[in-house]
């Protein structure tokens, strides 16, 4: 918290004491007393596992993590924490979790969106609070579908979805929102999976470790509205063919035999065969998450199945000042340079006149 | 009661002073007294026309009379020069008695070019002074206005005085010797001159401008020097022809004793809202979208850092009021403000606020509507917006400035009450109060109410929506606080405990509870005082920025024996407990507004009263004949039915 100007009375109630040596927590402990309500099979419930599984790892006690949301089956999220929470409206999770760390930059603060909430209605607040690199974890789960208005397209969906608001197929491009968190800036870009846990928690713990605006996509299954959104990639029978798990600095090789490798040939990216037509690991593409521009992570973002494998992992993390930091830096520079406020000064201005009481007038010009 | 100007003015062109503009000024033996002045400057809007008028404002506050400004101009920021959709006015009305508006037609019109005139003329009464810049009234912008003639020559003028000056000339023959400069920076202080001339001619001290001009262009030394010559080169031009008959003073208003300054509405509700949140000892969130007029707001904040004051420049405006929302959930003080098109966007959120009863302050700086509407233009149009402008049963309390330096008691008071009642709460000012400026008597600090903060940390019997026995609020939890965890949002909660409830009978007691608790700020809202005697019969009352024109005919009309009465709200919701007794009171009841009826609406809603409605949608502020005019038909109707 900010401290109060000096010279302000303090606040009314006195502050809280400080916590004697935190309680080992475990995974339950950030567990909530509510129902969780989500579609029996629904990819929700992984995510939920896992994010809970993560919480007691990042050493963070429960009154310092607050989880905010939107609205979407997603942003039902935060009920079920036992964390500070707040459910917003539709899309502006962003805008709330801006406000909650511009009051209190010692808070660790989750945003949990979907492809409707984050892409579509929010799609704006998701850039700026990218741009700003605030010090948000923000997790979007991506189902490809509009699912607690049961069932129309999202921006997501892949060309030619047939579903109750396109019964014809959606004549629309979908969004790659890697692509898309790349472009607004983002430091921190991850892509995971509802079912693939282990994967899912490591990449959630990073994000959390990051300083800055952190961007996780996770794919999840809507078995209502959208069943085997990503089975085609995420089945266990091919997932290994089809996935390519990035690790920085390491080559870019993949499949259930560790024999398939990406390269790059001018812009483009191709799949190659160790061992096939001379191509050794060498020749193979080396992930570099720091990478300056953030090309390379961009060119990972487009590479779509079936022609390339889903590219999974951390695809870009770089440091730079958070937006909180540096506005709080402002104010206390600004302390420092000014003093704390004094209410008699602001309230006189630059410039003031005395009347006296005999009526006479003089000008005060700079108090 | 003498006003405006002398008998005898020339109406010829002027030569230029024959002195040097250094020369030792001359003051008239015997300037003539005037008790209050109207004067309007216009001219192009790249003319400077609103810095002349700061700096008159500025010099005859220091001065010592009492003042009331209307700046107006327009939405664009150069429309093409000379036209008329590019004329910029500041009006001003000084006194040596108390001023309740910026007058209804200026004494004196400054008029930059033929367009300034054109737009302004018909405000003028006959017989008005008219000073032009004579050197701008030349064919093409003649045309431009739309002038068939030149309106100096051809005798349309003749029942008005007109002033003659060559202000562009006389301009650069000041600045003939500086090489630094070329023609168009010269010509650009020309705004000057004709203030310097002002002051002359109304015998005001040029110091307070000349340290102005000092701090403000202290990065160029050579602009300073050229406009502090050109604006003493407009005196020396008014002491050394004869270009006036008279001069003229308008004694210093008798004021009560201490110490003043001079305050806009905008800069005054800044300032309101930081001594709020400092005297609470939280940190003050403002989250704002730039819009016309209340950006005056975001730029004064984002100065006073070492308040404690952040200041987010949100992407839009529904971000700048979410920002505002997320910081009062985590323990800030959050506001958010905007014009009526913004509180537009923001209506969603503020809803989220009513319904997880977090203390939130909007403030609406009122302009003329709808859609994008009448940006620069002041209007009082937005009262049903802030009243019904959502979704559902969706209840806040709304409070409304009476004068600029009013802005600064309801920015104060409307974060004790968020506070306090842990409600979103509504400031309504206008365009008019935002950017009008009049002097202020400095309150003092310790007299300013006390802001309690309702900060839960005691875990023990905790729950988010549990409330308090007097105010109905709820606990204000922040993130951070150990024991307190607890999820919010905007689904429907349940009393008491929070959580995510559909319950029919939980839903309509949670409604009934939100009105509630906002009817109950009523305890902090102190009863209506109607202003006049005791025999009135006719009410007028209203709301907002109208107070001064209000104030004005209401005057008049008493010192004619009209039995009339005023009053002023500045609660809008609640509305004060009395005002129901207050409005059965009278015979007839006047509610002069700027909209079609808003407050009138309420009030017959309310308490079953008729209204005599005056409505004027002009983007200007009301003028006094008009609500004087009322009364008059109003109270001739009432002898008639005697």
């Amino acid at each position: 918290m900010t401290p109060p100007p000096a010279g302000a009375p303090a606040p009314a109630s006195p502050a809280p004491a400080a916590p004697t040596a935190p309680p080992k927590l475990t995974p339950k402990d950030f567990q909530s007393d509510q129902i969780v309500r989500w579609c029996p099979g629904c990819g929700d419930y992984a995510i939920l596992n896992a994010v809970l599984q993560v919480m007691p790892t990042l050493g963070i006690p429960r009154e310092k993590i607050v989880f905010v949301s939107g609205i979407g089956c997603s942003s039902r999220f935060p009920y079920y924490m036992n964390t500070y929470g707040f459910h917003t409206i539709h899309g502006r999770a962003p805008g709330i979790a801006t406000g909650v760390k511009l009051a209190n930059p010692e808070l660790t603060v989750f945003v949990v969106t979907g492809d409707g909430d984050g892409l579509s209605i929010g799609g704006n607040h998701l850039l700026h609070a990218l741009r700003r690199n605030v010090d948000l974890k923000i997790l979007l789960f991506n189902n490809r579908i509009y699912g607690l208005t049961k069932g129309q397209y999202s921006p997501t969906s892949e060309v030619g979805k047939i579903t109750k608001s396109s019964p014809f197929g959606t004549v629309e491009r979908p969004l790659e929102p890697i692509a898309v968190a790349l472009a607004a800036e983002a430091t921190f870009v991850a892509r995971s999976v509802d079912v693939q846990a282990q994967h899912l928690q490591a990449v959630v713990k990073r994000a959390a470790a990051h300083r800055g605006s952190a961007f996780v996509e996770i794919l999840q299954n809507c078995n209502v509205f959208n069943d085997g959104a990503w089975t085609s990639v995420t089945e266990r029978d091919v997932r290994d063919d089809r996935q390519l798990t990035l690790e920085h600095g390491k080559p870019m090789v993949f499949g259930k035999d560790r024999t398939k490798g990406i390269r790059l040939r001018g812009f483009e990216p191709e799949v190659v065969t160790l061992g096939k037509d001379g191509v050794t690991e060498k020749d193979l593409l080396v992930h570099d998450e720091k990478e300056r521009h953030g090309s390379l992570a961009y060119i990972l973002s487009r590479m779509n199945p079936p022609e390339f494998p889903l590219t999974l992992g951390v695809f870009r993390q770089i440091e730079f000042p958070t937006y909180e930091t540096k506005v709080h830096e402002q104010v206390r520079k600004a302390r420092e340079k000014a003093g704390p406020g004094d209410l008699a000064k602001l309230i006189a201005g630059p410039e003031t006149w005395e009347v006296r009481p005999d009526g006479s007038k003089v000008a005060h010009g700079e108090m | 009661m003498e006003v405006g100007f002398p008998s005898r003015a020339p109406n010829h062109s002027m030569t230029p002073p024959e002195k040097p503009a250094g020369a030792a000024r001359a003051t008239p033996q015997h300037p003539k007294q005037l008790d209050h002045v109207i004067i309007r400057f216009a001219g192009d809007s790249g003319d400077g026309i609103q810095i002349t008028g700061g700096q008159f404002t500025n010099t005859t506050a220091l001065f010592g009379n009492d003042l009331a400004t209307l700046p107006d101009f327009p939405a664009e920021i150069r429309a093409p020069a000379g036209t008329l959709p590019g004329v910029s006015g500041y009006q001003i009305q000084f006194a040596s008695a108390e001023v309740h508006t910026p007058g209804d037609r200026p004494d004196v019109l400054v008029a930059f070019n033929p367009a300034a005139l054109k737009v302004n003329l018909r405000d003028v009464p006959l017989n008005g002074t008219i000073i032009v810049n004579a050197d701008e009234f030349n064919e093409r912008n003649l045309e431009k206005a739309g002038y068939k003639a030149n309106p100096l020559e051809d005798g349309s003028l003749a029942n008005y005085r007109l002033v003659k000056v060559d202000i562009t000339r006389l301009t650069l023959d000041c600045l003939a010797d500086m090489k630094d400069l070329d023609q168009k920076e010269k010509k650009r202080c020309k705004n000057f001159f004709a203030l310097g001339l002002v002051y002359w001619l109304y015998q005001r001290p040029m110091d307070p401008t000349l340290k102005t001009i000092r701090e403000k262009f202290k990065k160029s030394p050579v602009i300073v020097d050229a406009n502090s010559r050109v604006l003493k080169a407009g005196y020396d031009f008014g002491s050394n022809t004869e270009i006036f008959q008279d001069v003229f003073v308008v004694p210093p208003a008798t004021y009560e004793p201490g110490i003043y300054r001079n305050i806009s509405g905008n800069e005054a509700l800044a300032i309101g809202l930081v001594t709020a949140a400092t005297r609470a000892g939280l940190p003050l969130v403002y989250g704002s979208y730039p819009i016309t007029p209340a950006s005056d707001i975001l730029h004064a904040l984002a100065k006073l850092k070492n308040y404690g004051v952040f200041t987010f420049q949100a992407e839009d405006e529904i971000a700048a009021v979410t920002s505002a929302v997320g910081a009062a959930f985590a323990g800030a003080i959050g506001v958010t403000a905007s014009s009526g098109p913004g509180i537009a966007l923001k209506g969603e959120a503020i809803g989220l606020a009513v319904m997880t009863e977090l203390p939130l302050v909007i403030c609406d700086i009122q302009r003329g509507g709808p859609s994008t509407g009448l940006p620069t233009k002041t209007e009082q149009a937005d009262l049903f917006q802030a009243l019904f402008g959502r979704n559902s049963e969706s209840p806040v309390a709304i409070l409304a400035p009476s004068s600029p330096s009013d802005c600064f008691f309801l920015g104060y008071e409307a974060v004790r009450i968020a506070l306090k009642y842990m409600v979103p709460i509504f400031i309504l000012s206008d365009g008019y109060l935002a950017n009008g400026a009049e002097p202020w008597k400095l309150p003092r600090v310790e007299d300013l109410a006390p802001i309690t903060v309702n900060r839960r940390t005691d875990p023990k019997g905790f729950q988010p929506y549990l409330r308090d026995e007097v105010t109905l609020a709820r606990p204000w939890a922040w993130p951070g606080t150990p024991g307190l965890e607890h999820r919010i949002g905007g689904i429907e909660k349940q009393n008491v405990t929070g959580n995510v409830s559909y319950d029919p009978e939980n839903h309509d007691l949670m409604c009934r509870l939100r009105a509630e608790k906002v009817a109950r700020i009523v305890q902090d809202v102190p009863d209506l005082q109607v202003v006049g005697p005791a025999s009135a019969e006719i009410l007028v009352i209203g709301w907002g920025s109208t107070l001064g024109s209000i104030t004005q005919a209401v005057e008049e009309a008493q010192a004619e024996g009209v039995p009339v009465a005023r009053a002023h709200l500045r609660h809008l919701n609640p509305m004060p407990a009395n005002l129901g007794d207050v409005l059965r009171r009278f015979r007839k009841v006047i509610v002069p507004e700027m909209n079609l009826g808003q407050l009138a609406f309420v009030l017959r809603g309310r308490y079953l009263v008729e209204t005599v409605q005056l409505n004027r949608v002009q983007g200007l502020p009301l003028k006094v004949r008009d609500i004087r005019q009322t009364i008059e038909e109003v109270a001739q109707a009432l002898k008639g039915v005697r």
